[in-house]
């Protein structure tokens, strides 16, 4: 079971994503944003930072990167794909993911361990959960509010799309309180909170983050 | 900035996020003007971005097409954001 993470110029957490990867039982696979070629993965993170800087919007200038051709290509015929804070925005961008991150309501950058109600077990990357579980992993991020029109919210909701929501108040004035949220297949998931810093007690402020990534690695292996 | 040619052209996007989207910058400037001593009271404040692109000729009607495709699928994103195009000669 072969997980690639994607570095971009200015990704942070490709490191803590890999090792994520790793704890989990899987093996990672680094994959550079100047590459078109996925070197067969089984599946592909793209892990949080600031891609070229957050220049023009966030993600805006990732999702046209050689690497992005390639995914987006295989998203669409079932690769599972994770975005991790900056990573959702990427698949935003890329329309993936319906809607889009923008500012915080209040313009703060926001850093602190996050409750998150769990809301749907089935897709690729949150079937280790059980639905209402509630997590704590940290969030961090300036750009992290869920925007979209009516009639897509309408859709995320009446599809079970919305993976996870924020427990308590809404830290960045996403709508419906939205954390993260699935394609339709249930193969490509954003998530803004970062899972991949909570899977050792050692460095996280809990282990709930871990089962994102057994998640994929037991569907991978079952199927 | 006064070295452009006299046959330049500027063509100039103009973005903004959608009514409907929160803007907290604007909403952030908003609350500082009075703060500041303004007695202005818009009744909206928005922020947004413009782009330049500044060419040593008239543009064709091609590169006016593709200006239009670089804005919608690069310069502002139509989930949340609209453009408008506009020169200035």
């Amino acid at each position: 079971m072969r997980v690639g993470v994607v570095t971009f110029p200015g990704t942070l957490d490709d490191f803590d994503a890999a090792r994520a990867v790793r704890f989990a039982g899987g093996e990672s696979v680094s994959l550079w944003h100047g590459d078109e070629d996925l070197v067969k993965v089984d599946a592909v993170i793209l892990p949080g930072g600031f891609s070229y800087g957050d220049y023009l919007r966030c993600g805006a200038i990732a999702r046209f990167a050689p690497v992005m051709s390639s995914i987006i290509e295989g998203a669409k015929n079932g690769l599972p794909v994770l975005g991790i804070c900056n990573g959702f925005q990427i698949l935003c961008e890329s329309h993936l993911l319906p809607g889009a991150l923008t500012r915080n309501k209040g313009l703060h950058f926001y850093c602190k361990d996050q409750e998150l109600e769990i809301l749907n077990n089935t897709t690729l990357w949150t079937n280790d959960f059980k639905v209402g579980e509630k997590i704590v992993i940290p969030l961090k991020n300036g750009e992290g509010s869920f925007q979209c029109d009516d009639k897509t919210l309408d859709e995320l909701e009446g599809e079970g799309r919305i993976i996870a929501r924020y427990i308590g108040e809404n830290p960045n004035g996403s709508r419906n309180a939205i954390a993260g949220i699935s394609n339709a297949a249930g193969n490509v998931v954003g998530i803004m909170p970062h899972p991949e810093h909570a899977i050792d007690s050692l460095t996280g402020p809990s282990t709930d983050g871990l089962a994102f990534f057994t998640s994929i690695l037991k569907k991978m292996v079952n199927a | 900035m006064t070295a452009q040619s006299a046959s330049s052209v500027k063509v100039i996007i103009d973005v903004m996020l959608k009514a409907e989207i929160l803007d907290p910058q604007g909403q952030a400037i908003a609350n500082a003007l009075p703060r500041m001593g303004f007695s202005l009271s818009p009744i909206s404040t928005r922020q947004g971005k413009r782009f330049e692109l500044t060419f040593d000729h008239e543009p064709t009607d091609l590169e006016i097409s593709e200006i239009k495709k670089a804005a919608e699928t690069l310069l502002a994103n139509p989930v949340i954001e609209i453009f408008e195009i506009r020169m200035e000669r």
